[in-house]
């Protein structure tokens, strides 16, 4: 399964019991693709109020990394999602792909957004192909790899219908093939099953599972639910607002391929437990 | 059995829609009919609905109409195109160029607040008693309609949708080819639809005000000459014209901007 499955201690699962920033024992032992590093966003209000977004934001993402980050809405996790996708711009600080500077969307990024974000006058395989268009990329080859994308989400057959032809379930599922066509690095997701009913999102979060150990991609999930966040992750990153910070980094050490029967064990309720209790301390829980 | 409820269906709807709208207007033609013989009303006042009939075929059969038809067409069809572009080119050089927005915006504002009627007889005076008035009185009529659904179109693309996009490295232009352009077309038809039909009203007013030749013109001459059926006979195929335009506009956009539910028939007019 390469460097994607190789985490430390999956063997024993030690109780998270210290709530302090994690010495990021795991990803020592990768090579680092993404350091964002004193990032911070400062907007200006319309009376001239600034209103610090992110504050001093660290944090290193290992090569095949699983990254969650949950908070409560207002925590800055979106805007830093928008600041690594090139859509906004940060205020200061650095960010670094693979030693080089990121500053501007990168054609080593795929992000999946809150919404599907599908354009209606073209079908699915179209949708699927904006990104290679976009980057002009040679066609043939990878409209076989869209193929095969929509067939791992289990949408082949749909190739030429329009997306008001499909649930919201399934059009989510277009946006991530569209991510992942081009195939970039590196994956953004900002909240992308938030829409979803319950049966769907835990469904989608299987999905997500399984494309990440398939396409040995690394993923930063920007998410409301902490259940979520710590069923996918290989660490979870918990911000706070005001400001937008990090507040704590947790190992998620459950053995994978993880089911959605661990919901109920011990174990991921005390990671769950932990990382909720950062927002009960705050007062907000979403 | 199983087919009778869809049958039956069906029956209901074609009734509904086709059955009783033709119903009225059997009725209304009937009762008109009745109207102008019961009372005795003089065909100069109010003629019947046969005379008009028989207008109506003598006008097309005899070949009386269709110089002037041509020319009418000829009018509303070059005014529409002309004023159209000039919207359309207008419009996206509005929404694009911050600059073009800022130094034309207003006075064209300013010019679609005079009613293009009033200025029909300058440009009759300008331009002479050929078509070439008719067309320019045309083209200001059609030329609002297209600038202001252009602009309206080309600003209505989904914020999300250029993040998208640039997230995937696109350039400001391909943003424009790939989205923003799209997004416009439902409005630029809207635009067109408004156009056409007001083309037709442009193209009138121009050979009221004087003309040689034309539907409008035939109009007068008829009226002068107490025509009244002629006058009924020409009105309806001033209607058959809007219809028939409307419904090319209107399937034009069914099959361009085929993403977008047409919201039924637009109301036409200004």
């Amino acid at each position: 399964m390469g460097d994607t499955m190789t985490l430390p201690h999956v063997t024993t699962a030690p109780p998270p019991s210290v709530a302090r920033p994690s010495p990021l024992a795991a990803e020592t032992l990768r090579e680092t693709l993404l350091r964002i590093a004193h990032v911070e966003k400062t907007y200006a209000t319309k009376d001239g109020q600034a209103i610090h977004a992110l504050k001093d934001v660290n944090l290193d993402i290992g090569k095949g990394e699983f990254i969650s980050i949950v908070g409560p809405s207002g925590c800055g996790k979106t805007t830093l999602l928008k600041i690594l996708a090139g859509i906004l711009r940060r205020s200061s600080g650095d960010i670094a792909m693979q030693g080089r500077d990121l500053n501007g969307p990168s054609r080593e990024l795929g992000v999946v957004f809150q919404a599907p974000v599908l354009l209606p006058w073209r079908t699915v395989l179209q949708n699927v192909m904006v990104p290679v268009e976009v980057q002009k990329r040679e066609r043939t080859s990878f409209e076989q790899r869209a193929r095969q994308l929509l067939a791992m989400v289990g949408l082949s057959g749909f190739e030429n219908k329009y997306p008001t032809e499909l649930s919201g379930g399934m059009q989510q599922r277009v946006g991530i093939c569209r991510a992942l066509v081009h195939d970039p690095s590196f994956l953004l997701m900002d909240e992308p099953f938030g829409a979803l009913d319950a049966m769907t999102r835990e469904q989608m979060n299987e999905e997500l599972q399984r494309i990440w150990t398939e396409s040995r991609k690394t993923v930063l999930l920007v998410t409301h639910s902490i259940p979520e966040a710590v069923y996918l992750a290989d660490r979870v990153v918990v911000m706070t607002p005001r400001p937008g910070r990090i507040v704590d980094i947790i190992p998620v050490d459950l053995p994978r391929p993880r089911t959605l029967a661990m919901h109920n064990t011990p174990e991921f309720g005390r990671f769950v437990a932990r990382i909720r209790a950062h927002f009960n301390s705050t007062g907000s829980l979403d | 059995m199983k087919a009778h409820p869809n049958a039956h269906d069906r029956l209901h709807r074609f009734t509904q829609a086709v059955l009783l709208p033709l119903a009225t207007l059997c009725l209304f033609i009937g009762g008109w009919e009745a109207f102008v013989y019961g009372f005795g009303i003089s065909q100069i006042v109010l003629p019947s609905p046969s005379a008009i009939a028989l207008a109506f075929s003598d006008g097309l059969l005899s070949g009386d109409f269709s110089w002037h038809l041509a020319v009418t067409m000829y009018e509303v069809l070059a005014g529409f195109i002309l004023g159209s572009a000039a919207g359309l080119v207008l419009g996206f050089l509005i929404a694009l160029v911050p600059l073009a927005e800022r130094i034309l915006y207003p006075y064209i504002v300013a010019f679609q607040t005079v009613p293009k009627v009033a200025i029909a007889p300058i440009m009759v005076i300008w331009f002479g008693y050929g078509v070439t008035s008719k067309i320019v009185i045309t083209a200001t009529i059609a030329f609002f309609p297209l600038l202001a659904n252009t602009i309206m179109g080309l600003r209505a693309t989904p914020h999300d949708q250029i993040e998208m996009l640039v997230s995937y490295t696109a350039s400001r232009w391909q943003v424009f080819t790939m989205v923003r352009l799209k997004q416009a077309l439902p409005y630029i038809f809207v635009g067109l639809d408004v156009a056409i039909v007001l083309s037709v009203i442009g193209a009138i007013v121009g050979e009221f005000v004087g003309a040689k030749a034309g539907l409008g013109y035939l109009i007068l001459q008829k009226n002068f000459n107490l025509d009244m059926a002629g006058t009924f006979a020409i009105l309806i195929i001033l209607s058959l014209i809007g219809v028939g335009l409307h419904a090319i506009v209107s399937w034009a956009q069914r099959r361009i901007v085929f993403w977008m539910d047409t919201a039924g028939d637009r109301v036409m007019g200004a």
